[in-house]
């Protein structure tokens, strides 16, 4: 970036004697010159050689984290050090704010890194036994060895409610997002409002909710129904929002041209607004999917947490997932702790699986013309 | 085109009513609107009705007192109402640079090419569930992050709130003091805080106009230069409401709060120090073997984790609407 003829100066810095204001090039913003090169891979080799050497060899120091730190800080130094000696300071202020903001967001792939493989390692223990799909924990104790019992009531009951939170919320959001877009007024821009503010309630609340009015209210026993109405609580807004955005971004030229063509405005929605954001509104419902079944929570209220196989989401407890985990790592048992993780681990395939789709789908971007 | 014009010149009428499929189509949309609006309306109105009797009750004990204690008919959310505040503060503290540098980061550095990829990465940060961060939190992270702990109170252990009740140079030290913290928690919420807060501003910075940005460059500006004259100031509304935004989600985290954070009702500020709550682990933890006036009273904590909420993410909307909208000088 810094390949600059000109002086890259900030407006008050008058340009220097010596620049070369005879060429006429443009200026190319985001190229790397050698200079740039050699200057960052300099830094870091010799700050990590020279860390290295004081860290571990004379002080003494073993922790990897401090040395990771000790040698971004020392880095930093360096980089500006060896900048200072060719350029002027707004370079190797801008220099070492790229180093900063790039090392800021690595930190921050490396803490989301570390909570996958974190995980999948945890849990391939628990995962290599068959059993722990094809079993429910009915008759296992904590302690019994992973040889026995399994997620499979977990699983499944987390596909129930997901499914009944999918046919709730996906109606209702899709509906109010074109209420929001096509219908439009002073109302839209209400529910807009109420909308985004319960994007990001608390989920815990609407757990809360669907005890009081169902089970309190109405008096029904603890079941997977109540669960999948508070996950769909918490998807409306989701799905709402973000498809949204999607049906935004139809041209208004399309709709127009609908109703040029004397198409009343509910087919010029249904066959053309609709067709075209499909990718989008497809990527909405699989997002607010992928924050649906990771949902925790809600159903620690609602929805208790069984041991055994139950199908019928208007009977009896039935457990899920993130519930599955969340009481299992809290057990003091170590192999319990290990089906936890084992759990996590499918959970999180299932929420990377939603997002692979997702950005499957973006990829056909465009509509149909 | 074989007719002419000026015979058959008659305007069309622009307002001719709605077809009757279209007043269904706009009076089903509406409803179903109103419907979500009404369900919406009724979880801040039922949680309300249903704390009246505790607020009766316990007036305004119930915000002085710190014990949750049903037996001894003690109850109060001084204690967790804090913790509240200062797990939601540590997240805050460690997310917003952390959501800042990435955003601009994926904005501002990275190749066009990886761009949709990282900002998907993002958005899988939101969607990794919150017990799956609790497990990361408190296996992975807790065992290293005392040291941290230990750390801080060593060397700026006379700020108060850095204190901890041991002796932070002792050879066999107390490690257990330094787990199951406010800290921790902090750090643990500052993950989901951070793919939120950092959605919102990559999204304003994205839309900071191209020709203030090449006007900058042209000047002569740097692109940390150019950075800080153009893409901060426009998207200073964005940055607001995306924090806010997350200190909504930060005060309102239950699961892997409630599985990092080591309970303790004590209305205290020394974060490092084991021990602590939030509303939201109160009733997580408490909802199970609730009586009707513990219930009660649990909702009422839940009302006010409400009005808390809501209050935040009005106003982060607010900012964020207004940022949109705003100052562009379009060239």
């Amino acid at each position: 970036m810094s390949s600059v003829v000109l002086p890259p100066a900030e407006i008050s810095v008058s340009p220097p004697a010596g620049a070369q204001l005879n060429g006429d090039h443009p200026r190319r913003i985001n190229a790397r010159s050698t200079d740039d090169v050699l200057s960052v891979v300099g830094s870091i080799l010799g700050s990590l050689a020279f860390v290295w050497m004081v860290y571990f060899q004379i002080l003494p120091f073993s922790g990897l984290v401090g040395f990771a730190i000790c040698w971004y800080v020392t880095f930093l130094l360096t980089y500006a050090v060896v900048t200072s000696r060719a350029h002027p300071r707004p370079i190797v202020v801008s220099r070492v704010m790229a180093a900063t903001l790039t090392g800021a967001a690595v930190l921050v792939g490396l803490a989301l890194g570390t909570v996958v493989v974190y995980t999948v390692i945890r849990g391939v223990k628990a995962l290599a036994h068959s059993n722990f799909f094809t079993h429910d924990m009915a008759g296992t104790r904590p302690q019994d060895p992973l040889t026995k019992g399994g997620i499979k009531h977990a699983i499944v009951g987390s596909v129930i409610q997901l499914s009944i939170a999918v046919a709730v919320s996906l109606p209702l959001g899709l509906t109010t997002a074109v209420f929001m877009t096509e219908v439009g007024g002073w109302f839209a821009k209400v529910v807009r409002t109420v909308v985004e503010a319960m994007t990001a309630i608390p989920d815990l609340l609407a757990g809360l909710f669907v005890y009081v009015v169902l089970i309190v209210a109405l008096g029904a026993e603890k079941n997977g129904l109540a669960a999948a109405i508070a996950i769909s609580i918490t998807m409306i807004p989701i799905i709402a929002r973000s498809a949204e955005v999607a049906l935004r971004v139809v041209p208004g030229g399309l709709r127009e041209a609908g109703l040029a063509l004397g198409a009343s405005h509910w087919s010029t929605v249904r066959r053309v607004v609709l067709p075209t954001a499909r990718p989008g509104l497809a990527t909405s419902l699989i997002l607010a999917m992928a924050r649906g079944i990771g949902e925790t929570a809600p159903l620690l209220i609602v929805s208790g947490a069984s041991t055994f196989f139950n199908l019928n989401p208007l009977k009896q407890p039935m457990n899920s997932l993130p519930l599955f985990i969340y009481s299992a790592i809290r057990d003091p048992n170590p192999t319990m702790i290990e089906r936890g993780f084992g759990a996590a681990v499918v959970l999180l395939g299932i929420v990377l699986f939603f997002f692979a789709v997702t950005r499957f789908l973006a990829r056909q971007r465009v509509g149909r013309q | 085109m074989a007719v002419s014009v000026e015979t058959l010149d008659t305007p069309r009428v622009i307002h001719p009513g709605y077809p009757r499929v279209d007043r269904i189509f706009h009076g089903s949309a509406r409803t179903v609107a109103i419907v979500v609006l009404v369900v919406f309306g009724a979880i801040g109105l039922f949680l309300g009705l249903k704390s009246i009797a505790t607020f009766h009750r316990y007036g305004t004990h119930f915000f002085s007192q710190a014990d949750w204690n049903p037996e001894l008919n003690k109850i109060g959310i001084s204690a967790t109402l804090l913790g509240t505040v200062e797990v939601a503060i540590v997240a805050l503290i460690v997310a917003f640079p952390l959501a800042l540098a990435t955003a601009l980061f994926i904005s501002e550095y990275a190749p066009a090419r990886i761009k949709a990829t990282l900002v998907a990465l993002v958005d899988l940060m939101a969607a990794v569930p919150s017990v799956i961060y609790g497990a990361w939190g408190f296996f992975l992270l807790m065992p290293s992050a005392k040291y941290v702990s230990r750390w801080l109170h060593q060397n700026l252990g006379f700020i108060p709130i850095f204190r901890v009740d041991t002796d932070p140079h002792a050879a066999i030290w107390a490690q257990s003091r330094y787990t199951g913290s406010m800290f921790i928690a902090g750090i643990v919420v500052s993950m989901m805080v951070l793919p939120i807060a950092c959605a919102v501003m990559r999204g304003v910075f994205a839309q900071a106009p191209p020709g203030e940005r090449e006007a900058a460059f042209a000047l002569g500006a740097t692109k940390w230069g150019m950075i800080r004259s153009v893409v901060l100031p426009f998207g200073r509304g964005g940055i607001i409401g995306g924090t806010m935004l997350g200190l909504g989600r930060a005060l309102g985290e239950t699961v892997a709060v409630a599985t990092v954070l080591f309970t303790a009702f004590e209305v205290k500020f020394r974060i490092l120090e084991t021990g602590g709550n939030t509303i939201s682990k109160l009733i997580a933890e408490r909802f199970g073997d609730a009586t009707t006036v513990q219930l009660a009273a649990l909702l009422a904590a839940g009302f006010v984790l409400f009005l808390m909420t809501l209050m935040v993410n009005t106003l982060a909307a607010i900012l964020i609407s207004r940022s949109r909208s705003g100052a562009a000088t379009e060239i």
